[in-house]
């Protein structure tokens, strides 16, 4: 054996460690691939083996791989192993992995919450922070909610070290599990004031980021923050409370102006920058939410602005930038402050750093106004032309419809001009933002009436001119504008100067290149304009130019016919029928301009993009009813679809029809005119714009007066720049003309007060070129007037939107895993507690006093009472684990819910766990140590009465929560881990009797010790000692009303079995319990113990001592207990196939032994599960009445076991490879039937 | 928050990454990509600010960066982190390991991953700033080195040695690529000590 581990190490050695895999990886540079296949290869191996070292090392390896996109997760439950090995080197490999690779998906995740629980209570710190910071990766909603209050326990850690931690975690807790949040929220208020600077920040870091989501409900925490923002030195903890004001002030604005003069003393005080930034961020956001202007604000605002300008300045890009964001903060509420640093912003569009570039354009936006909007537009073509990066010329080139767009055109007064520009950016090539352009020319055109004539015919020109633009290739996205030039075109077609022209541009066989979407357009356009032809030519003698056009149309047409887009071809073959149709017409020299204009008459009127949203759902229409029957899956295929609308019209066949009958087509539209006008939810068009062109309201439409003196220096692309001369021309003209009025005015009303009209000109002098009819979008009837569309349902922060000034309530405590056996209370403490959750901290101390000493009486009253205490804060309140409420409050809310629900499935596995020990405790414990100290036995025989009401009330939670018993076992077995074991053969049985590990270990009327059996056990092989480690857990219970501290734990060692000491400490030495513990409060401690044989069961003598702090007096108090550690504590819980079960029992290595069993009264299945938890084994397999059971020791022994039931004889044939030990295993598992 | 960090070399090779949000390891791969060819285009002395990428998470991330030598330290966070405190906290993050690796240069990221990983366990956890005190995170990382050191004890000697013998093997291993003038303060940053 000791041959074997020699061996093993060696072997160890030269494995591949990390170092040697990334040193592999870099020699191997161009088979990269193949090598890391290899090293997986060969990690697989090693994962297989059972030295943890090795383990570790290849999750080690595999934390590597991970960073390098390999995925790992089939690693996952070596993970696990390797994240509870006891020695912190490993564990904490393996918590490193865990983080980097687990998340709520990993299923062996739900194996780790009894290991994470153990390592948060480990008397190593280290061991707790790494579960901590491993934990803050991987928190899942089922981790947080069983983790909750272990965590909470932690944030009141002796040492800061685990504070700061546990108080940072909690903020994913409360992202996963939001009950929480009102529970622990006491606690982490508690901790803003913390004395360590780290845990302090810590808070202030959870707070922030939950006040930043729902400011709301912190803003009663205001005061406090003002204390610490005028009492903090810490820099990093200054900047979060500033933020946080920030956030908070919008909503109470007298906090803000209390903030603003400490902010500035701030600001004139502090060196740090990134102080002073926050600092003017929050006067900012203060200044915004006081919309009232008080007298000094713009003192404040000159201030802000001044050492922005100061951090635009500077040399460091940094600061330049976050000046910029600053200032557009600003400019949002103060605009005028921040036009007067025009210059700087224009200076910075030219900054070689794109991110601040960005940053300026972002300020444009917000700075234009009447009267600059074209000079700051002409600056930016400027800087369109010199861009480099396609990205950055499209960022100006959205910027630049932004900034004219804004606010429905606000700012623009010429649209002729604006209309100039659009054209100007279709000159940019590769731009993707053709479809942006091409939607901003058609949204002037339809909603600015009085530009459509000058619109039209820029677009004619960009038709005609179109191949500059489509130059190379189709997937220029700058073609879009041609969708929006053909339409604009054919649509308003009357302003066309020469539509014969244009439409032969549109019919170039050119066009068929362009994406299929629109060549459509350019079609139906056509047949617009030769409607508008038609109607232009009529009447005229000469019918030469109609004649010409249907030609031309005719001609042209079939090479869209062709076209493989459906479309296209539609549209083509349908008006190429109709014009032929039309061109037979006119030879009879019949008038038809006037049914082809129909086809096209009506306007289609912009609609607001939310408008569809909007409508309301009239009452009684439900839009998830099935308007007829759902089509049962049994009918036939041949059966047609059935039409959804009774309108629907047959198809054109493919077999184009030769004629069309007009009249035919008009009475159609008529009557779907007819129909839409009585249809309720058609959204129609207001009927002032329904006319047709030559409607007469037209007329009322100035017609622009092209200035055919500006040159066009390329066709169709003329220069804006003109546009800027000229406006100011017309500026200078319209001043001059002003004051050539005013002047008369003046002399009219001499001596009256002088204009300042030497000033700048202001706003509303300057009044647009033409008259603008901006068209708004329409929105229907009743349109719902709400505008939240924009939050997202799935912010997980929304949850956290919970009230935290309201007294908590019974039912809000977390669930608690218990380890008390006493559940059942008193009535009268029942109408005790019943009043404790109402009151609040602030109820008077001497009330306290008073409910105390009723409580003592209580106590010598009865036995089951002495448990309860009152507790000085209500925030101690939830820590205690009532049991009891804790587990009712958990049921209630099951049994509410349809066993069926999502919510079911996962519910947690150790609140079924908390619900099984605490549970099981009330029963006499099989295994309970003898030597229990006698008071509890006096007790027991009072209890037992309550515990049988108590117990058939258990029985019926079982059966409820009978599903989550097979997680549960499925969980534990999986883990190797410790508690329960039964493998998922109780489905379709009765449930199963409760069942704790927990044991009594000692108690006087001060404290409790219980201990969990031998809970888990590491096995350290390869080490040079053949001794192995066994962890015991013992839960410290204070059961009197003082403070209990300077725990200490003394064991007396034996040869074989030693108290694991601190290096240094002699052989005799106690050990500290890590905690003190205030009334009524329980604790988790863990002591290692080194044991060299474990074939015989141990038995340790050991003494706790400890101070009790009373107000009045502290006494040193000693308690002596047993400590017993059966061979069954030595067993692992190891899974075993059949077939290797079935090879160890013909090996023939194993002696064997058997044992019979009298008057077992339980059933079968209970009998294997109490096997499985007490003894630590797992079933292999059953048949019938038949059981084969494996569990194997730290130190390799195999157990086999074979169990019979007939009648009430059970007969249990074991064999193992070390007899003594076999021969004390099947002792205690006599001993645990004997006493039931 | 925090939402990631990343440290890549000059040519894109990832050295540490952290996710405080899950992603597939394709998707992690994907966001250093895309990370390092925003970052690395950018020239020295522009602003170590710039808009987040497209694939990790929306308008309210910044990624905030600095590069040293060989080396681009990168932190992606949202809104509520101070944009000068996160560059300082990478100027303290390098700090520390300049100490604890006494002259860090990219060798010792590449070898020391998980080390590197423990360092930073201790100044961000889960996203959220631990700690800014660079003694007190270098005092809780060296008592975590010498727990390790001690739980290695004897049994630990043979592989170092076998380690030791494995490094004589290859002796390019010089501390050739030296991170520099690590000291370099940041003009205007007083740091948060």
């Amino acid at each position: 054996m000791a041959l074997k581990i020699v061996k093993g190490s060696i072997d160890r050695m030269f494995d591949k460690n990390l170092q040697d895999l990334v040193r592999g990886i870099r020699n191997h540079k161009e088979d990269e691939a193949k090598y890391i296949s290899t090293c997986i290869d060969e990690i697989k191996q090693e994962l297989k083996q059972d030295n943890i070292a090795v383990k570790a090392n290849a999750v080690c390896k595999l934390t590597y791989l991970q960073m390098l996109g390999y995925d790992v997760s089939w690693a996952a439950f070596n993970i696990v192993e390797v994240m509870s090995s006891s020695k912190f080197t490993y564990k904490r490999i393996g918590y490193l992995a865990a983080s980097q690779c687990f998340h709520e998906g990993t299923d062996v995740i739900m194996l780790t919450t009894n290991q994470i629980r153990k390592d948060l209570s480990s008397p190593h710190q280290y061991d707790t922070g790494v579960a901590l910071t491993g934990l803050s990766c991987f928190v899942t909603p089922d981790l947080a909610r069983d983790l909750a209050n272990d965590i909470m326990t932690l944030m009141s850690h002796t040492k800061p070290y685990i504070r700061k931690k546990a108080v940072l975690i909690m903020y994913k807790v409360f992202l996963k599990y939001p009950e929480s949040l009102r529970p622990a929220f006491p606690r982490l208020k508690e901790k803003l004031e913390d004395p360590d600077p780290g845990v302090q920040s810590a808070a202030v870091n959870v707070i922030c980021e939950l006040a930043r989501r729902n400011p709301k409900n912190y803003l009663s925490l205001a005061p406090l923050f003002f204390k610490l923002m005028t009492s903090s030195t810490n820099n990093w903890v200054l900047i979060k409370i500033i933020k946080l004001f920030g956030a908070l002030t919008p909503l109470e604005p007298r906090l803000g102006k209390k903030m603003i003069e400490p902010l500035t003393n701030l600001i004139h005080s502090t060196s740090a920058m990134s102080l002073l930034y926050e600092c003017v961020n929050t006067v900012i956001a203060v200044l915004i939410s006081l919309s009232s202007g008080m007298p000094n604000h713009s003192a404040s605002i000159q201030l802000c602005v001044q050492k922005l300008r100061i951090l635009i300045e500077d040399s460091d890009q940094n600061l330049k930038y976050l000046g910029l964001l600053a200032m557009s903060k600003i400019l949002k509420t103060h605009p005028k402050s921040v036009q007067s640093h025009k210059d700087l912003i224009l200076q910075c569009l030219d900054d070689k750093d794109e991110s601040i570039r960005l940053r300026a354009l972002d300020l444009l936006y917000g700075m234009v106004s009447k009267k600059n909007l074209m000079e700051i537009v002409k600056k930016l073509m400027l800087h369109v032309d010199k861009a480099e990066g396609t990205t950055y010329r499209d960022e100006l080139l959205t910027k630049i419809i932004d900034i004219c767009s804004q606010s429905n055109y606000q700012y623009i007064t010429n649209f002729e001009w604006y209309i100039s520009i659009l054209v100007e950016l279709t000159r940019l090539e590769g731009t993707r933002h053709g479809h942006l352009i091409a939607s901003q020319m058609l949204d002037v055109a339809i909603r600015v009436k009085a530009i459509r004539g000058f619109a039209v015919a820029q677009m004619a020109t960009l038709l005609d001119n179109a191949h500059l633009l489509t130059g190379n290739t189709q997937h220029n996205g700058i073609c879009e504008v041609l969708y929006a030039a053909a339409w604009i075109c054919g649509e308003f077609s009357e302003h066309l100067e020469d539509p014969m022209q244009t439409l032969e541009a549109m019919l170039r066989p050119k066009v068929a290149t362009l994406p299929g979407h629109i060549q459509a357009v350019y079609v139906q356009n056509a047949a617009k304009l030769f409607a508008t032809v038609l109607r232009k030519h009529e009447g005229e003698t000469d019918s030469h130019a109609v004649q010409e056009t249907s030609q031309l149309l005719i001609d042209r047409l079939p090479l869209f016919v062709q076209s493989a887009n459906l479309e296209v071809q539609e549209r083509a073959s349908c008006i190429l029928q109709l014009v032929k149709y039309i061109q037979k017409l006119q030879q009879k020299k019949v008038e038809v301009a006037e049914e082809v204009t129909a086809l096209f008459a009506g306007e289609l009127n912009p609609v607001a993009p939310k408008a569809q949203k909007k409508v309301p759902v009239p009452e009684g229409l439900d839009l998830d009813a099935w308007i007829n029957k759902p089509p049962s899956e049994s009918e036939s295929e041949d059966e047609k679809p059935k039409a959804v609308f009774a309108k629907e019209e047959p198809k054109h066949s493919r077999s184009r029809h030769t004629e069309v009958d007009e009249k035919e087509l008009a009475k159609r539209r008529e009557a779907r005119k007819q129909e839409q006008a009585n249809n309720p939810f058609y959204i129609k068009a207001s009927p002032s714009s329904q006319k047709v062109y030559d409607a007469p309201g037209v007329e009322h439409i100035p017609v622009v007066q092209i200035d055919l003196s500006v040159p066009l220096k390329v066709p169709g692309m003329p220069m804006s720049d003109q546009y800027l001369k000229l406006e100011e021309e017309r500026r200078q003209k319209e001043k001059a003309e002003r004051k050539k009025k005013e002047k008369k005015k003046k002399r009219e009303k001499r001596g009256k007060e002088r204009k300042a009209d030497s000033g700048p000109e202001s706003e509303e002098d300057i009044t647009p070129a033409h008259q603008v009819d901006i068209v708004t979008e329409e929105m229907p009837e009743n349109a719902l007037p709400s505008d939240d569309d924009d939050k997202d349902p799935n912010d997980p922060h929304k949850a956290l939107d919970i009230d935290l000034d309201k007294p908590l309530a019974d039912s809000e405590k977390l669930p608690v895993r218990t380890h008390r056996p006493e559940v059942l209370k008193s009535p009268a403490e029942d109408r005790v507690n019943e009043s404790i959750p109402q009151e609040t901290k602030k109820r008077s101390s001497k009330e306290k006093k008073e409910k105390k000493k009723g409580k003592e009486k209580d106590r010598k009253r009865s036995k089951e009472e002495k448990k309860k205490k009152k507790h000085k804060e209500v925030e101690e309140e939830l820590l205690e684990s009532h049991p009891e409420e804790a587990v009712q409050s958990e049921e209630t809310k099951e049994a509410a819910t349809p066993p069926t629900s999502a919510e079911e499935e996962t519910t947690p596995l150790s609140a079924a766990a908390a619900d099984m020990s605490s549970a099981a405790a009330p029963e006499s414990e099989p295994d309970e140590p003898k030597d229990a100290e006698p008071e509890d036995t006096k007790s027991s025989k009072h209890k037992k009465k309550k515990q049988k009401k108590e117990k058939e009330e258990k029985e019926k939670k079982k059966k409820k929560r009978h599903h989550h018993h097979h997680h549960h076992h499925h969980h534990h077995s999986d883990a190797g881990g410790d508690d329960s074991v039964q493998n998922g053969t109780v489905e379709e049985e009765e449930p199963l009797p409760p069942m704790s590990n927990y044991s009594l270990l000692a108690e006087n009327s001060y404290i409790k010790m219980m201990k969990e059996d031998a809970d888990q056990v590491y096995d350290i092989q390869g080490n040079h000692q053949d001794e192995s480690k066994v962890v015991v857990s013992v839960i410290f219970e204070n059961k009197s009303d003082s403070f209990l501290k300077s725990m200490e734990f003394n064991v007396l060692d034996s040869l074989n079995s030693k108290l694991q000491r601190p290096e240094g400490a002699g052989a005799h030495d106690s050990l500290t319990v890590p905690f003190q513990l205030p009334p009524g409060i329980s604790n988790e401690a863990r002591f290692v113990f080194s044991v060299q044989s474990i074939v015989m069961p141990q038995k340790l003598k050991g003494t706790l001592t400890f101070i009790v702090k009373s107000d009045e007096s502290s006494t040193h108090e000693k308690l002596d207990f047993k400590l017993h550690f059966t061979c069954t504590s030595y067993l692992i819980t190891t899974p075993c196939y059949s077939d290797a079960y079935a090879k160890l029992l013909e090996s023939g290595d194993l002696k064997g032994s058997s044992l019979r069993l009298e008057r077992i009264k339980m059933p079968f299945h209970h009998l294997l599960a109490r096997i499985c938890f007490h003894h630590h084994f797992s079933v292999v397999e059953r048949i019938d009445s038949c059981a084969s059971m494996y569990s194997r020791s730290i130190q390799g022994h195999h157990v086999c076991l074979l169990v019979k039931t007939s009648d009430q004889t059970v007969s249990i044939d074991a064999k193992c490879d070390e007899p003594s030990l076999l021969g004390n295993v099947l002792d205690e598992i006599k001993q645990t039937f004997s006493k039931c | 928050m925090i939402k990631a960090i990343l440290i890549f070399n000059n040519h894109g090779k990832p050295r540490l990454s952290k996710f405080y949000e899950h992603y597939t390891e394709d998707t992690e791969q994907q966001i250093i990509r895309e990370t390092f060819h925003l970052v690395s285009k950018r020239d020295e002395n522009i602003c170590n600010f710039l808009e987040g990428g497209l694939l990790i998470g929306g308008s309210d991330n910044k990624l905030i960066y600095r590069h040293y030598a060989t080396l681009y330290f990168v932190f992606c966070v949202d809104s509520s982190e101070s944009e000068l405190g996160i560059l300082d906290l990478i100027q303290v993050f390098v700090e520390t390991l300049d100490k604890c690796f006494e002259n860090v240069c990219e060798l010792d990221l590449i070898f020391h991953v998980d080390k590197v990983h423990n360092i930073l366990a201790e100044m961000v956890m889960g996203g959220m700033v631990l700690e800014t005190n660079m003694s007190e995170i270098i005092t809780q990382v060296e008592a975590q080195g010498k727990m390790e050191k001690s739980e290695a004890g004897i049994a630990g000697a043979p592989a170092r040695a076998v380690s030791a013998v494995k490094n004589m093997n290859l002796p390019e291993m010089p501390k050739n690529i030296n991170i520099g003038d690590i000291s370099i303060k940041v003009p205007n940053l007083p740091s948060f000590k």
